[in-house]
């Protein structure tokens, strides 16, 4: 039997504060307690890229990349990332820098249409080809099961994450023989 | 033309910006001062208002302005009838606000805008609605019943319109053939369901006196004169643009949804950008809905398999209102004959008022209830005669020499059913090919042995696109050298921004990334229709084509003069022109078109290039002689078909059907494609694979299912269920091209193609899996419950099923 | 589609979320992985006024792996569980059970006490639950107890749970080394929750007779249901096809007459039930087969 200690109690609160890393820089805001993360990217700090397609979590459209994982963001408040790391589309290439291997694989399998599912899905196959590096139809269409496209019929998805994972392969293989090299 | 973009597999250009991450949707939007709108929406399908207390709302801290129909002085009129007809009687459509009266869930009630929709939401639980609710059309069975309620008092029977046509003389046809069969077939609705929800921003601007919206919509020309003349503003001073837009298929060509006109109403109130996004639930009782029809066919065929009539009676549930008059069930009557020499046929179609969200078209528009009417018909005739059922189909075909074939009917457009070109045995003789046709019955056998149950089912469409009435295009070179294409077209992941810049590039002799397309926007390009009915690539495409012919003249007779040579010795190539065979003196492009506009002064580099060269001096005279017409290179063109042509196509697949529990896997898909010339096969195939997962969501996934009050039971899409890469098959294409004589490249549209014969495929493959329960599909969409249910019926029933005259079996429980 | 008002707070001790669950009643809501709370905020159809983050506290974060049982803390995401090797090794039976759970992106977040506290009778993990028999344990300001699976979902959604109580730790029991499982369900779409599922754990004799079964299913009521009038049919069979038919047929009447949704209809449901019955003592049985 464990004994309760009094203590004085934390304070229940309808704005809260709170600082985040996304896509590699800080922000620091003030925010209802019930913004959603969603909203909070989006809106308070304009990467529009994550879209909002259903907001009860089924079509993947608001995929992010919570420290490493991949989540949905309509289903956290943005309160909750607090002091976390997020990376959301805007952290896989800037306007400036070449398109990442996946997206590139992307352009080249025509495996986008209309593009709304698109930044939600490039953030689930970054997720899925880092645990499963070259994997199986199986895997992938198991992959992507959470992410709704309506315009593509999925094939040319399946076939772009094909074709990512031999390019991130290669880029691992130039990597390691460049760190030998050196 | 020294290279062909016309039918290369080239790259989009719309992608880098999409994968970044840096596409514009109307939510993505953010205008200084910006304020959020949300719609009270009537959560009873049928009934009237009595009463709304909105002064809690109003009151709440954030909120800013709170609509009820009343507040809305002349702009509360009945949306405009898009599409009238003499057969659409009793045509009814909607008040932006309803005032005394609800007539489906979801119906809009009341508009709040406030500083966020966090708080717009909070402000929609604060206004009092008192509802007297009123019998309730769920159905059509109950729409149609003699003592139906009604769904618009002064609408007896429901009926909004009653549309007959007819070829040769079915009657008689009918009571003398040797084989006579006549059955019921259903098929519900479905919906759109865009990953993109609807949704607009607009802005009044005080200084310019201009509206402008950003809105997720099919059609923002029609919208621009439509809310220029709700406003009673000059066209000039309403500018709709279409921004990137996430899918459509169908349900944004739809206009006005109440929010077009509300928030463009608020903002001119309130003199502050007014932003309203649809959020999904909203979209599944807002946004219109089709599909759901009842058929009463009759059909005769002889020994020998050929169809001799058909009398199709036909029940349309066109929903609470008509908004886009009956454009979808004209669409089946039409395109049930298909490829077949069908010459003797009547459709008979009642449009009926639902208490459900009003029908417009869905990708594919009335054609899979035609096509799975049809070739249900088919695949009965070849039971019935024990003959092949491709057989069957092959000698019904319209035969190639045939063409142009009038089917006798008229079409959608007014126009005739006229099929310009096809070849319907070559197509079917592919798909043979594909899916390995004369060995699958031997396959099949051997699953049945170890107790697998395999079927193939095949489905044939001609599908009417690219109708009229027009396009527009502009095509314009500036002198950096870009070329700009505008059309009023819009883009929902067609890839004209791609597809139209390789229409320019053959022309201009530029590579395809140069071109700088721009759709939607009514201030680029200020005529035309709107992207639906597979129609935007070529009607739009068409008039690029023109307008890059006329460019390209205007280039050669500039340089013909520059160069002092002659235009027909003037080429274009990787950016150049130059005279044939002397391409080291060449001119830029963009110098051209500096060249093109007789002005003293010049600026850049090019026009510094341009002095150094020995080119013609101007002539005397004016600077603009009449063959000159205007300065720069620019021009307009406008196409507009003599009437829709018509792609063709068949699909076929190989189920398996687990008869324990009712789940289907799919083996393999293979869909043979007519669309005449293709632009960019990467294209083409893409929409077909959309289509088809769309097509197969909707026949074994995708379930609108309404109680008895009409209240949306699935409305979710953890119950609405959108397949996933899990459930969709890779699909083989195949691409057959018989060009279309009807516009400059021969093309014909895809957009919807992909989606139209699933259902009938899928109710051949099911029937041809389990035959052993001689069980026929007479109904879709169907899912794993109901096809247990069926099977069910047949074990019981274990002795053949009476083939003739009969219904879809009722539910024996409700399963709804 | 957004929340509705509340007030928020993250403590980062359990003792100061007991305390503010003691102030706040009914009125609160524990909020963990957010995957099924989330979604009914945003729909509204939940309205708590005060909202208890648990995330924070780091205490409820551990996977233990015990003598009798695998301890999972209140936080630890559906993810942790399946990546986590120690899990991987000694109770592949979860691992089965919870790669159906929805998708990568929801187990990201979801966690195992959130599911069973939600109580979705078709969730797999509720069911693993009552077939294991395994623990919930509570705590309240007032103390700790620790909870029967057998005894906590009583209804649609609905526990023994108190609104003073947060669940810190479930105890799932190991499976004895010569056991074989599985979990099988039936689903519309990858990921979706179970039209009707079923798991079992069986045990066989030396001789190669069944020593001992345990079977539960979920989708088929308001609870996750245990099938013990099947366990004891099994009993001292080789699970030949006869007997598999005959635990089929048992298993039908588990189903709940009025459970009828737009996916299925009780009829449908038992037809699953009696098939994932099959299905899932053959690959149990297969298992403990392969094993020996
Ligand atoms: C698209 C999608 C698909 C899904 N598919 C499946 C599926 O196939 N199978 C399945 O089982 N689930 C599925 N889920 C639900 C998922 O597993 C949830 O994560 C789980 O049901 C709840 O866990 P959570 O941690 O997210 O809890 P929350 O959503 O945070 O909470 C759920 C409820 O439990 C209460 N609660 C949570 N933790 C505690 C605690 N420690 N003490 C007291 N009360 C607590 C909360 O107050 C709330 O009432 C799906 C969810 C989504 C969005
Ligand atoms: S918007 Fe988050 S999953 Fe659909
Ligand atoms: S590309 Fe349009 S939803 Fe996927």
């Amino acid at each position: 039997m464990v004994t309760i200690k009094q203590t004085s109690m934390p304070a229940l609160h309808d704005m809260c504060s709170l600082s985040l890393t996304v896509n590699g820089q800080h922000y620091e805001r003030r925010v209802p307690a019930r913004l959603l993360l969603s909203d909070f990217l989006r809106h308070e700090l304009h990467l529009t890229g994550t879209h909002v397609g259903c907001e009860h979590g089924v079509c993947g459209c608001c995929t992010i990349l919570l420290n490493g994982e991949a989540v949905r963001s309509c289903l956290m408040l943005a309160v909750q990332a607090d002091g976390m790391d997020l990376t959301t589309i805007e952290g896989f290439a800037s306007s400036q820098e070449p398109l990442h291997p996946i997206q590139q694989a992307f352009q080249e399998k025509h495996a986008l249409q209309c593009g709304f599912c698109t930044p939600g899905i490039i953030v689930s196959v970054h997720a899925l080809l880092r645990e499963h590096p070259m994997p199986t139809e199986e895997e992938i269409r198991h992959g992507l099961s959470g992410n709704l496209c309506r315009c593509t019929g999925y094939q040319n998805i399946v076939a772009a994450v094909k074709c990512a994972a031999v390019y991130l392969a290669d880029q691992e293989t130039t990597h390691s023989r460049n760190e030998n090299n050196k | 033309m020294a290279t062909r973009w016309f039918g290369a597999p080239v790259q989009r250009n719309e992608d880098p910006r999409l994968l970044r991450g840096q596409g514009l949707y109307v939510d993505d939007i953010d205008l200084p001062g910006m304020l959020h709108a949300a719609v009270l929406r009537s959560p009873y399908a049928h009934a009237k208002i009595v009463r709304i207390d909105t002064q809690a709302a109003s009151n709440l801290p954030g909120v800013h302005l709170v609509l009820t129909a009343t507040d809305l002085g002349e702009v509360l009129e009945p949306s405009p009838l898009l599409i009238p007809h003499p057969a659409l009687t009793h045509p009814r459509t909607q008040l932006p606000l309803a005032l005394h009266e609800v007539r489906y869930v979801g119906e809009a009630v009341a508009f709040v805008v406030a500083d966020s929709r966090y708080l717009a939401e909070d402000a929609l639980e604060l206004i009092d609605v008192a509802y007297e609710p009123l019998p309730v059309v769920h159905s059509l069975a109950t729409a149609s019943a003699p003592d139906a309620p009604l769904v618009h008092e002064d609408v007896q029977g429901n009926v909004a319109a009653h549309l007959l046509q007819s070829v040769g003389n079915p009657d008689e046809v009918l009571a003398n053939a040797p084989h006579v069969i006549r059955e019921t077939l259903q098929m519900e609705r479905g919906a759109a369901m865009p990953m993109e929800c609807r949704g607009i921003v607009a802005r009044w601007d005080h200084y310019e006196q201009m509206l402008t919206c950003w809105i997720s919509t099919q059609a923002p020309i029609p919208i621009r004169n439509g809310l220029a003349a709700i406003f009673h503003l000059p066209e000039h001073k309403v500018r709709v643009i279409a921004p990137d837009v996430g899918g459509g298929f169908g349900a944004k060509i739809m206009l006005f949804y109440p929010e077009e006109i509300l928030t463009p109403f608020a903002t001119m109130r309130l003199g502050r950008p007014v932003k309203w996004i649809e959020d999904r639930r909203e979209n599944f009782i807002s946004t219109n809905q089709e599909r759901g029809q009842l058929h009463e066919v009759e059909y005769a065929f002889d020994d020998q398999g050929v169809l001799l009539a058909v009398r199709d009676v036909f029940l349309h549930d066109t929903g609470a209102y008509t908004p886009y008059g009956i454009i979808v069930p004209i669409i089946t009557s039409c395109s049930l004959p298909g490829p077949y020499r069908l010459k003797h046929y009547a459709s008979d179609c009642q449009a009926l008022y639902t208490n459900k969200v009003p029908v417009s078209p869905y990708r594919g528009a009335g054609r899979p209830h035609a096509v799975f009417v049809m070739e249900r018909i088919m695949d009965r005739i070849a039971l019935e005669l024990q003959m092949d059922r491709l057989e069957v189909r092959a000698r019904n075909f319209i035969r190639p020499d045939e063409f142009p074939w009038d089917v006798g009917l008229v079409y959608q457009d007014g126009g005739p059913t006229r099929y310009d070109s096809g070849n319907y045995q070559a197509a079917l003789d592919k798909l043979k090919l594909a899916l390995d046709y004369d060995t699958f019955a031997t396959r099949q056998a051997e699953a049945r042995v170890q107790g697998r149950y395999l079927g193939l089912g095949i489905g044939y469409y001609v599908e009417g696109t690219s109708i009229g009435p027009y396009e527009g295009a502009h095509v314009r070179v500036e002198p950096d050298g870009r070329v700009f294409v505008a059309t009023g077209v819009t883009s929902q992941g067609q890839s004209h921004q791609t597809v139209f810049a390789q229409i320019v590039a053959d022309q201009l002799g530029i590579e395809p990334q140069a071109v700088l397309v721009a759709t939607g926007d009514t201030q680029a390009f200020n005529w035309g229709v709107g992207t639906f009915a597979s129609r935007a690539a070529t009607v739009a495409g068409s008039a690029v084509h023109l307008a890059a012919v006329k460019v390209r003249k205007k280039i050669q007779a500039l340089a013909a003069e520059l160069f002092e040579a002659s235009a027909e010795d003037i080429e274009l190539a990787e950016g150049k022109v130059f005279v044939k065979g002397a391409p080291q003196r060449a001119l830029t492009l963009g110098q051209l078109a500096i060249k093109a506009n007789p002005l003293r002064y010049t600026y850049g580099e090019s026009a510094r290039t341009l002095a150094a060269m020995n080119l013609a001096a101007a002539r005397p005279g004016p600077a603009l002689p009449p063959e000159r017409d205007a300065p720069g290179l620019e021009a307009d063109g406008f196409y507009s078909p003599p009437h829709g042509s018509f792609a063709s196509g068949v699909h076929g697949a190989i189920i398996e059907v687990d008869p324990a529990t009712g789940m289907v896997s799919f083996i393999k898909y293979v869909a043979v494609h007519d669309c005449g010339h293709l632009i960019n096969p990467l294209v083409v195939e893409g929409q077909v694979h959309g289509g088809v997962a769309q097509g197969i969501g909707g026949a074994f996934f995708e379930r609108l299912v309404y109680d008895d009050t009409a209240q949306l039971l699935s409305s979710t899409f953890m119950d609405y269920l959108i397949p996933t890469a899990a459930e969709i098959p890779d699909i083989t294409v195949e691409h057959i091209e018989t060009p279309s004589p009807l516009n400059p490249l021969g093309m014909k549209g895809v957009g919807e193609a992909g989606v139209i014969p699933v259902a009938a495929l899928f109710a051949s493959a099911l029937d041809d899996a389990l035959s052993p329960w001689h069980i026929r599909i007479r109904e879709m969409p169907l899912h794993p419950c109901r096809l247990h249910e069926l099977l069910q019926e047949a074990r019981c029933h274990k002795a053949v099923l009476p083939l003739a005259t009969e219904k879809p079996g009722a539910p024996t429980e409700n399963c709804h | 589609m957004k929340p509705p008002q509340f007030q928020y707070c993250a403590p980062g001790v359990l003792d100061e979320a007991l305390g503010l669950l003691d102030q706040c009643g009914t009125d609160a809501k524990i909020l963990a992985g957010g995957q099924s709370l989330i979604p009914l905020l945003n729909v509204r159809l939940v309205a708590p006024l005060y909202l208890v983050d648990i995330n924070r506290v780091a205490a409820l974060d551990y996977i233990d792996a015990r003598e009798n049982h695998l301890a999972v803390g209140a936080i630890v995401r559906q993810r942790s569980v399946e990546q986590s090797p120690v899990v991987r090794q000694r109770h592949p039976l979860l691992i089965e059970a919870i790669t159906y759970i929805g998708h990568m992106q929801i187990r990201n977040r979801g966690t195992l006490a959130g599911s069973i506290v939600h109580a979705d009778p078709a969730a797999e993990l509720p069911a693993l639950l009552c077939c294991l028999d395994g623990e919930i344990v509570a705590r309240s300001s007032t103390g700790e107890r620790i909870i029967k699976a057998e005894q906590f979902f009583t209804d649609y959604l609905t526990t023994t749970l108190d609104a003073r109580e947060i669940v810190t730790e479930i105890r799932l029991p190991w499976l004895p080394p010569q056991a074989g499982w599985a979990c099988i369900e039936f689903t519309r779409r990858a990921g979706d929750y179970a039209l009707a599922g079923a798991i079992a754990v069986v045990v066989p004799t030396p001789a190669g007779t069944c020593q001992s079964a345990r079977i539960s299913y979920f989708g088929i009521a308001a609870t996750p249901v245990r099938g013990y009038e099947i366990e004891q049919m099994l009993i001292g069979t080789t699970l030949d096809d006869a007997i598999l038919q005959a635990a089929a047929h048992a298993a039908e009447s588990l189903v709940q007459d009025d459970l009828s949704d737009i996916h299925a209809t009780s009829t449908y449901r038992r037809a699953l039930t009696a098939e994932a019955t099959r299905r899932v003592l053959r690959t149990a049985w297969q298992r403990c087969q392969n094993r020996s």
